[in-house]
């Protein structure tokens, strides 16, 4: 159990223009799970690989319970690690796979065999452990990886995307048996995905990671209720968050974002945009079907209808929104329907940095 | 892949059977059946004459110290550098380029260069001399010396033929993905502990290939020993050679090749039996 | 676009100041890769020495080559012995004759082998394994086993002695390696553009000449260079069939016993030279050739 930081690691391939990782810090507590999400070739991998010490830092540092690690050989690190392609080793049984790191480093075979059964019966393999890989399912293997990395008592736990390989319906079942798993553990847990549920449902923060940075770090809620940036709205959510860019009018009553026929409302306290552009995020769920005061209307295009809600897309003044109504809900398309935006779900932000604007 | 059937396709195939069956499938068997044969019909006098002849016990019993010394040799060999080229250090390409230069040297090249090493007047005797070490050099290819004559054809088929057990052993450790190693690096397995239980065992298939491919050529040597020590360290395919060429007997010839047979598939079949492929790994 | 890292409300206080960063592991790996290169230098003297020693013996002056000790860099420089190993009688015309060995074997060992190996690569049939086995034990088994009754064979069809007799030989020799690589190469082409060439209007046997062998030219070049190393080097096959019409390496070992050392310094380092080029022009196929490229 231990703490994990990372200070300004810096990596950048070799032949690559850009950096892997761009001055990328981080601050992990004792027994936090922190998810890195983002889309491939963000550096979320390059990242964890750096913390296992199977890639080198050109920069920066990494301390681990206080102690320095940034360059230590991989093997010295007392860490366990569970890859995406699982890495059982196909010429072991599966009690020799549980097993591996515990053998290697000298427990003596009856402790070995003792924490090889309690980590079996936790993932429900007691019954394949003298078993050879080959003869398990996909679902199987990526079990007996955990269990392999869970026996070890170590300081960090650091999952590869071991989610991404398993098909739809065991990712599901599989997600909840680790999050349950891992906080009955409680070991510091540094977790790389690119799957923005996996990442909600797991994580005690999330740092969403985009060209090297971290764009945002936070609790899942936070994340996704106050993007930081467009890029984390748009990435959290699905379907992700509307933007909708106009120019900000100054009138009698107050601001207006002027969308090039409609307007809505905007806060007091981003007035000194008058003139200026500025773009709305707004969540698809939030959008209610409705009248009401300074409702827009939009033309409805395509209504998809996905069981537990209506997907609807629509055209206000151009711009595509997409709206979640309930599903039972109905109309043509070309038909015009009233969207009510509540103030308190906008966010609110500026189209050339893209970041977040504070109105509280 | 759709345009899979089931009926052979003959004339694809057709030519190279052909040629196989009349230049292989024939003379094999003419081969087996002349070791047994001459004009008075079956008979075993070839074999008689054959286990008679002392050059014949010496022969072989050359070959197969040959073949215990040089394949373990070989393998440690080509495994420790396909080892170092995985570690990926610089000039790596060039390295590779030098260690593969034997796989186009033929038996007959690889004698020739290093009897110009071993030679009496050779570069060896001539750095021993220069550093003192000896007086007038050793007799390495002399043929009382049966000692220094095997160390000379055993050094010469080393430097020959290693290359080719590198070469599979390379092509098996890259076809072993990254993962599995780096697996073990991190759950604290030490260089040799990782080589004891990742990569060795997963190399089983290509060791295997490589054992028996190698064994069967090492079994075929003979230019090399002709190369040092012309007749003085006989082998069994040099004892084919001289039968047939210099003593006009081809029946003894075959029979000597057909002991070259049999103790090639002999090998095999240990092989296949003893470097049992890890269950469960393809 | 600037980051903006949103810290959380309580910071783990530790992480004001973080312990210097321990260098010794950088140390290691440092010594480590100088011993690795260290063992790759030894390896590679161990290779290419021989060589070189071979190469400066076969430059050196007939005066030089007899001198003892001998330096390591000659005293002499001198083309006599080189010279004195082309000029024997029946090196020039060996030389002619392993020439037009190989590349006879290459055509004929593509011609007979690469259908086969296509016919493996894209066919499932039954009888697929036996043939596979068949092939396999050819280059399996030890070619002295063949070479009496080849022999006999070739005077009793009166071919005995030419290069006719060598190159079926070799081509024979060769065929295994031949399918199986040529087979592994058409199994690397995908079958979809076949496919598409066959749907836009080709037979199978246009599509197979206008698509397939210009993606699988590269391995097949590699093929048929393997092919000639191969056949430049077999001793054993090219002395028991021919007597006057030999080819290099034959022709130097008959000619061994009687030899001077400069011819057999010379000899050496001649039947070296091509294979020096040979590899560096395959050095990238050679381990490709099993499916895989040198990472």
């Amino acid at each position: 159990m231990a703490e994990v930081v990372l200070r300004d690691l810096v990596k950048t391939y070799p032949g690559a223009t850009a950096r892997a990782t761009d001055e990328v810090s981080l601050e992990i507590a004792d027994g936090e799970f922190m998810v890195l999400l983002g889309p491939s070739g963000c550096g979320k991998t390059t990242l964890l690989r750096m913390v296992a010490g199977l890639e080198m830092p050109d920069a920066g540092q990494i301390v681990i319970g206080g102690k320095d690690v940034t360059y230590l050989e991989p093997r010295r690190r007392n860490l366990s690690m569970v890859f995406q392609s699982y890495a059982v080793f196909p010429n072991k049984k599966v009690a020799d796979n549980i097993g591996f790191g515990l053998q290697v480093h000298g427990v003596p075979a009856g402790e070995v065999r003792r924490k090889v059964e309690w980590a079996a019966d936790l993932l429900q393999l007691t019954p394949y452990l003298d078993r050879y890989p080959a003869k398990l399912s996909g679902g199987q293997r990526q079990r007996v990886a955990v269990a392999r990395a869970i026996v070890m008592d170590a300081d960090v736990l650091l999952m590869d995307e071991p989610l991404s390989n398993l098909d739809a319906l065991l990712r599901l079942s599989f997600r909840a048996e680790l999050k349950k798993l891992v906080s009955e553990l409680g070991t510091t847990t540094l977790y790389v995905t690119h799957d923005q549920v996996e990442a909600l449902s797991l994580g005690d923060r999330v740092a969403v990671m985009r060209n090297g940075e971290i764009a945002q770090c936070d609790a899942p809620t936070a994340v996704y209720d106050d993007p930081a940036s467009q890029f984390v709205g748009g990435f959290l959510g699905s379907p992700p968050m509307n933007f909708l860019t106009g120019t900000v009018e100054q009138a009698a009553e107050g601001s207006r974002l002027d969308l090039g026929g409609q307007s809505l409302t905007v806060p007091a306290a981003l007035s000194a945009y008058a003139g200026k552009p500025l773009t709305l995020g707004i969540r698809p769920e939030a959008i209610e079907v409705a009248d009401g005061d300074g409702a827009l209307t939009g033309e409805l295009q395509v209504l998809e209808p996905l069981g537990s809600s209506a997907l609807l897309t629509t055209d206000i003044d151009g711009q595509t929104v997409k709206v979640q109504a309930p599903p039972s809900f109905r109309a043509d398309p070309a038909e015009r329907l009233s969207l009510r935006i509540p103030p308190e779900a906008c966010r609110w932000y500026d189209p050339e940095t893209s970041l977040l604007l504070e109105v509280r | 892949m759709t345009s899979m059937r089931l009926r052979p396709p003959w004339l694809l195939l057709l030519p190279s059977i052909v040629l196989l069956v009349a230049l292989f499938g024939w003379p094999l068997v003419q081969g087996v059946l002349e070791a047994f044969r001459d004009d008075g019909g079956f008979t075993l006098a070839h074999w008689e004459r054959l286990f008679a002849d002392a050059n014949f016990w010496r022969a072989l019993r050359n070959t197969l110290l040959l073949i215990v010394i040089v394949v373990p040799v070989q393998l440690a060999l080509a495994i420790g550098m396909a080892l170092l080229m995985q570690a990926r250090p610089k000039f790596a390409g060039g390295h590779f380029y030098l260690w593969c230069i034997p796989l186009a040297i033929s038996e007959l090249a690889a004698g020739l260069v290093w009897l110009s090493i071993f030679d009496n007047r050779g570069y060896l005797n001539s750095l021993l001399v220069g550093l003192g070490l000896s007086e007038n050099g050793v007799q390495w290819l002399n043929y009382e010396n049966t000692t220094t004559m095997l160390l000379t054809v055993v050094i010469a088929e080393i430097w020959r033929a290693t290359s080719l057990v590198f070469v599979i052993v390379v092509a098996g450790v890259q076809m072993i993905p990254r993962e599995y190693d780096e697996a073990a690096q991190v759950f604290g397995a030490s260089f040799w502990q990782r080589l004891r239980h990742v990569t060795l065992p997963l190399l089983g298939p290509s060791l295997q290939v490589a054992l028996i491919l190698r064994t069967i050529l090492a079994l075929q040597a003979f230019a090399v020993a002709q190369a040092l020590t012309g007749r003085d360290f006989p082998l069994l395919v040099g004892e084919t050679y001289e039968w047939y060429v210099n003593l006009q007997n081809p029946a003894v010839a075959s029979a000597v090749a057909l002991v070259v047979l049999v103790i090639s598939l002999g090998t095999a079949v240990l092989y296949l039996r003893t470097v049992r492929q890890p269950e469960g790994a393809r | 676009m600037t980051t903006e890292l949103r810290q959380p409300v309580e910071s783990t206080g530790a992480a004001a100041t973080l312990p210097p960063v321990d260098l010794a592991p950088l140390r290691r790996r440092r010594v480590r890769a100088a011993w690795v290169q260290a063992a790759c230098i030894a390896v590679t003297v161990f290779m290419a020495l021989p060589i070189v020693l071979i190469g400066l013996a076969a430059v050196s002056s007939r005066n030089a080559l007899v001198q003892f000790p001998k330096p390591l860099l000659p005293s002499e420089y001198s083309t006599e012995t080189l010279l004195a190993f082309f000029q024997a009688t029946g090196t020039f015309p060996a030389l002619g004759n392993s020439l037009l060995v190989g590349i006879y074997t290459v055509v004929w060992s593509l011609l007979i082998g690469a259908p086969a190996g296509y016919a493996l690569a894209r066919y499932a049939f039954r009888g697929k394994d036996v043939y596979q086995v068949f092939v396999l034990l050819v280059r399996a088994l030890p070619i002295v086993v063949l070479s009496v009754p080849l022999a006999t064979m070739f005077l009793r069809l009166d071919v005995y002695d030419t290069v006719f007799a060598v190159t079926l030989v070799h081509t024979t020799l060769a065929l295994p390696t031949t399918v199986l690589i040529t087979a592994s190469i058409f199994v690397a082409v995908p079958t979809d553009v076949e496919e598409a060439a066959q749907v836009f209007g080709c037979t199978r046997w246009q599509a197979a000449r206008k698509v397939v062998v210009p993606l699988a030219l590269p391995g097949l070049a590699a093929s048929s260079i393997f092919t000639f190393v191969l056949s430049w080097n077999e001793i054993l096959g090219a002395t028991v069939v021919t007597l006057g019409h030999r080819t290099l390496p034959a022709q130097v070992l008959t000619a061994l016993d009687e030899a001077s050392t400069a011819y057999r310094f010379a000899g050496g380092f001649a039947l070296i030279l091509p294979a020096l080029l040979f590899i560096f022009v395959m050095r990238r196929y050679l381990v490709n050739m099993w499916g895989t490229t040198l990472r």
